[in-house]
């Protein structure tokens, strides 16, 4: 209608530019311009409200000598490594299991998924339960007669992070389970038939053939994993509060308590630059092996 | 990526046999104890639930309870205490309904629109845009929280439920962009041509053709909202403001509040309401909850 009448482009297509004007404007002011506010503002002297008297790495300086903040970084380490080691390994030995044409696979995988469906805060205060030591697993043992067990990592500065590591695994590890059976769906059944065939073990056709043809599924599902294990937040809220002291703080938490509770905004957003930089360390390598993959089909 | 973006439900080949071959055995054995795991939890906060806090100083937290009681299921819903207000995990329950339900329809309507634009009325910069959206999904919440603060602050929407809403639609915006963008991609080019041809504009097209075509992606994303925004912790804490406090923040406060005697049983109850809506969402919705989180979690 309008086409034939108006030369200008700006009015070409006009309905698809409005209709897409809160995407432009998401993009534009929070996903790049937030950003980079933050990214700027981490290099000023600001505390309780944002100034612009630029102090160079000044606050990354003070963040690295924090203790907190250093605890904050190991935790997120431990946490990462056992996280993404566990999941990814039981999550596949899981679908792997899954996928031997078994009975009530419909049911399997409605137990194993259903703790994803469930908020970090649920999952928090029920791992903080069953974790307790006066009346949880520690107590479950020691009333079957083994009287010395102890098993209280909630109450134990150095394991604190390994009971988050245990919820946090109980919530994902269904999810994992489920990618990886996507993608061993999608290996071609010739293959089982030709390593049949050819008398090779089940174990070792995993290991060394379908394994490595699932190598795209395995890298999605970690940079999902990884970019999920740098957001930790509620998890730590519910299940520890960062406690005993501060031995399971997280990277997350230093962030909301700089910003929002202690008035030293400086700190929170250069705690959270570092978050984001390790995010697009993670990101980046894998978008761009996204988009040359993409290229070659 | 294509190849883990359709999740089947069914295993192919042939039924299995009736042989009860140590293979098996051991296959089934190891499920089911992984089973066990997953679902012990869940055990727990149901049977802790029903227990009088006596029964739970004496005995142990996976027995059965003796003596079954609902009287910790009304006092979470109805009298649990946060802080100084003693009136129940009610007040979360319909501020989380009250913050979930105008989010859910206007991230939905804002990404199908969104995404049937780009889809279908690609623009110049459109992809671009695109691209940096979706990218914009993996930058941590943090980075973006105390901008968004100032600016909600600014337009007056901060601690209010438009504020909430407006941040639910934003950073739901990628993967339900994502969503309908693919859908609509995938849907066959002749019916949008032919409705070109017959001189349908954008609008009509949307609703007459696409909308009525698309009813399995809307359920899909419904689903996703509901479980997500009802799951939100941070940004509730943040912007919904100290009226509209959503149940998980709610939930948190009673049970991690360090005043009084903790009462074990009220909170599993309190902790299984609040798991019950995305929970009973999970077990009616099956394969469209696992096909959500296959989008979202694959994004392509």
């Amino acid at each position: 209608m309008s086409a034939t009448t108006r030369p200008n482009t700006i009015f070409k297509n006009l309905n698809a530019k409005v209709a897409a004007i809160p995407m432009i404007a998401t993009v534009l002011v929070v996903f790049i311009g937030c950003t980079l506010w933050t990214v700027v503002l981490s290099f000023t002297s600001s505390r309780s409200l944002p100034e612009l008297t630029f102090v160079g790495f000044d606050q990354y300086a003070r963040l690295f000598t924090t203790p907190r903040w250093n605890i904050s970084a190991i935790n997120l380490g431990i946490f990462g490594i056992f996280t993404l080691v566990f999941s990814t390994v039981i999550g596949f030995i899981l679908a792997a299991l899954m996928d031997q044409k078994i009975r009530f696979e419909g049911a399997f995988r409605t137990v194993f998924l259903y703790p994803y469906a469930l908020s970090f805060i649920v999952t928090g205060l029920v791992w903080q339960w069953i974790l307790t030591p006066t009346f949880g697993i520690q107590r479950v043992v020691r009333d079957l007669g083994f009287e010395t067990f102890t098993f209280s990592i909630l109450n134990n500065q150095r394991y604190a992070i390994y009971a988050i590591v245990i919820a946090g695994l109980w919530h994902g590890t269904g999810l994992v389970m489920a990618l990886m059976l996507a993608g061993l769906r999608g290996i071609d059944e010739d293959i089982w038939k030709a390593s049949r065939v050819d008398g090779i073990p089940i174990w070792k056709t995993y290991l060394f053939i379908v394994i490595p043809m699932m190598r795209p599924v395995f890298i999605t599902t970690i940079v999902l994993i990884s970019t999920g294990i740098v957001r930790v937040y509620d998890l730590v809220v519910a299940l520890t509060g960062g406690g005993p002291g501060n031995a399971s703080e997280v990277p997350a938490k230093y962030v909301y308590e700089f910003m929002f509770r202690r008035a030293n905004l400086g700190q929170g957003l250069a705690a959270s630059t570092i978050m984001l930089t390790t995010v697009l360390i993670i990101v980046i390598p894998w978008a761009l092996m996204e988009y040359r993959g993409g290229k070659q089909k | 990526m294509t190849a883990i973006s359709t999740l089947p439900t069914e295993p192919r080949g042939k039924r299995p046999t009736r042989t009860f071959a140590p293979a098996t055995i051991m296959i089934y054995g190891i499920l089911l104890v992984a089973a066990l795991y997953y679902i012990l939890p869940l055990y727990v906060m149901i049977v802790t639930s029903l227990k009088g806090m006596p029964e739970i100083r004496l005995g142990n937290i996976f027995s059965t309870p003796v003596e079954i009681t609902f009287q910790p299921w009304s006092t979470a819903w109805t009298s649990a205490c946060t802080g100084l207000y003693c009136e129940g995990l009610k007040v979360g329950f319909w501020n989380s309904v009250k913050i979930m339900i105008p989010s859910v329809i206007v991230s939905i309507l804002i990404a199908s629109v969104n995404g049937y634009a780009l889809a279908n009325w690609r623009f110049k910069g459109s992809e671009i845009f695109f691209s940096i959206l979706l990218f914009g999904a993996f930058i941590p919440y943090q980075v973006m929280l105390y901008p968004l603060v100032i600016i909600t602050r600014e337009l007056g929407i901060f601690g209010t439920l438009t504020g909430i809403i407006v941040i639910h639609t934003i950073f739901g915006m990628p993967i339900l962009t994502l969503l309908f963008r693919n859908y609509f991609a995938s849907l066959p080019t002749e019916l949008f041509k032919a409705a070109r041809v017959d001189g349908a504009g954008f609008w009509r097209i949307f609703f007459q053709i696409m909308v009525p075509l698309s009813a399995p992606i809307f359920v899909v994303a419904v689903i996703m909202q509901v479980t997500g925004i009802w799951n939100d912790f941070l940004f509730g804490v943040i912007f919904a403001g100290s009226k509209n406090v959503p149940m998980t923040v709610q939930l948190n406060n009673i049970v991690n509040s360090t005043q009084g005697v903790k009462e074990y049983n009220v909170n599993m109850a309190a902790t299984i309401l609040t798991g019950a809506v995305p929970l009973l969402v999970y077990f009616f919705s099956g394969k469209y909850f696992v096909r959500g989180i296959a989008a979202g979690a694959v994004k392509g």
